[in-house]
């Protein structure tokens, strides 16, 4: 019982984790709080749906072509949607992503309707035996591909050329560019990563949850966005923590019989950080040597 | 012999403000030739602009022949020009090892791991504290870094703004004489500076700007004996 329930707890904490990395990620390199992020996931469950129940195609394709869908959006709403306003005032570019959010969110109910879609299941396999314990399959692979991924984006970030560019744009845009590295492709990768890292949230979500609504990426949004904040928004070990910790919170909650408290729990947990550590749990205070 | 940079009637404004206003310069393979002028006599603008991050309103650039007016300031770069840009502006929150794999982001691994020896010959300082995060290091060592940074794309044109901004004599004359060594080493070197002194008895060439126009020009052992010059810019 308390097994299941940890595993639960990191279970949901890794979505939430993986879909904090993204909110992220964009926040480091081009300070935008991509509300339309917690969308990509709609879109990414939309595209699952679409292959398996729709297409009648295998769920290695589905998993494929969601994570593939899911990264070419992320690309796509830049280019189209932020690129424009780059030198912009910071507020028009966070009302267009609140804009862009509505904007999947009622494009998805005009194109599928309002009802929820069923995703059918990945894999025929639901649990697996482990020492005497009975673990749901789901739990525990989305508990594996988090730490893998999360591995892997570290290392890119910090080993690869096109990672130290990331983290080069991210401290200084014109220094950046007197390098010789293209600003614009290197934001592009960014959301492409992140928007990756949504795609596969979005396979694991509806492998849990199997069901696409238009407005499921809202709350899940939301939360990751909690997640990132509580974490120190621009951290990439802040927002797996703060996933974590989100995640945790809500399964305890619920636990405890108090499930209908679980999202108000989410939002006093960002309030009380805000408070004692506003710059959140791994964030830096800015101080520059000068 | 045609100049390696030749700029001509160059304007460029923020806005409604004029901050050049018309400059011609050229600078030949081999010099070091030198800006010099006030705050706010557009000397930075000058560069900035020669370096792909404004656009100037009209005028033209040319660099070793082909205009770079319009070109975005990554890819001037790869045309062999670099800037090394005021406030020194390092990755304060990457290794100087990473801040000099920056600087070399346009070129081979196999080019810069021997642009690398070059630079940690110059700076052996940089060599000690590759494995530092750039901002720790004190700000005589974060201009080396930014010099350092700059010369990983193997520029024929070092463009250097403000090195001596905010150093100790005793750094001051080390930078300058870094920038000495470098142009011997074959890099041409435009040099912008409001350590006037400093910087004409170092330059081969040198120009005045006063309000985003030249005043006047000539070598620098000339302008260091110019009474005007001496006024203005030397103290006396």
């Amino acid at each position: 019982m308390f097994f299941t329930q940890v595993l639960n707890g990191l279970q949901l904490g890794s979505i939430y984790a993986l879909v904090a990395l993204g909110y992220t990620m964009v926040y480091g390199i081009i300070l935008l709080l991509n509300f339309a992020h917690g969308d990509i996931i709609m879109v990414g469950a939309y595209v699952s749906w679409l292959v398996m129940a729709q297409l009648g195609l295998p769920p290695v394709l589905a998993i494929i072509l969601s994570v593939a869908a899911c990264t070419l959006m992320g690309v796509l709403i830049d280019k189209v949607a932020y690129a424009p306003l780059r030198n912009a005032p910071r507020l028009s570019i966070l009302i267009t992503a609140i804009g862009v959010s509505y904007f999947l969110e009622n494009g998805a109910q005009l194109v599928f309707g309002a009802d929820a879609k069923v995703v059918p299941a990945y894999t025929e396999l639901t649990t697996v035996q482990l020492g005497g314990l009975s673990l749901s399959f789901p739990s525990i692979l989305t508990v594996l591909v988090t730490a893998v991924a999360t591995v892997a984006l570290t290392v890119v970030v910090q080993k690869t050329k096109l990672g130290k560019a990331m983290r080069a744009v991210s401290e200084d845009m014109g220094a950046a560019r007197l390098m010789g590295i293209n600003v614009n492709t290197t934001i592009s990768f960014t959301f492409a990563v992140g928007s990756a890292l949504a795609g596969i949230g979005a396979v694991l979500y509806a492998m849990a949850y199997t069901q696409a609504t238009p407005t499921m990426g809202m709350m899940l949004g939301t939360k990751a966005f909690v997640a990132a904040v509580l974490g120190g928004i621009g951290s990439i070990p802040g927002a797996v923590v703060g996933g974590l910790l989100v995640g945790f919170a809500e399964v305890f909650v619920t636990a405890i019989g108090l499930s209908v408290w679980k999202d108000a729990v989410v939002f006093l947990l960002l309030i009380i950080v805000l408070v004692v550590r506003p710059t959140g749990i791994f964030g830096r205070t800015m101080s520059e040597k000068v | 012999m045609s100049a390696l940079l030749s700029v001509r009637d160059l304007h460029v404004s923020y806005g409604a403000i004029k901050a050049v206003r018309g400059i011609s310069f050229d600078i030949n393979e081999g010099e070091i030739v030198t800006l010099i002028g006030a705050n706010g006599a557009g000397k930075s603008t000058t560069l900035n602009t020669v370096a792909g991050l404004i656009r100037p309103e009209s005028g033209t650039v040319e660099f070793d022949g082909a205009s770079v007016v319009g070109v975005p300031a990554h890819k001037v770069v790869g045309r062999g020009m670099a800037l090394c840009p005021e406030g020194r502006r390092v990755f304060t929150q990457m290794s100087v090892a990473e801040n000099l794999e920056m600087g070399g982001y346009t070129r081979s691994d196999a080019e810069n791991r021997e642009t690398l020896e070059k630079v940690y010959a110059h700076f052996p300082r940089l060599k000690e504290r590759r494995g530092q995060v750039a901002g720790t290091l004190s700000g005589g060592e974060q201009q080396m870094l930014a010099m350092g940074r700059a010369l990983m794309s193997r520029p024929r044109l070092l463009m250097l703004d403000e090195p001596s901004m905010g150093l100790a004599p005793i750094l001051v004359q080390e930078i300058f004489d870094i920038v000495k060594q470098l142009n011997e080493a074959g890099t041409t070197i435009l040099l912008v500076e409001q350590n006037a002194n400093m910087a004409l008895s170092v330059a081969d060439r040198a120009y005045v700007l006063e309000i985003g126009t030249i005043k006047k020009s000539g070598t620098g052992a000339e302008l260091l004996v110019d009474d005007d010059v001496r006024k203005a810019y030397l103290g006396g």
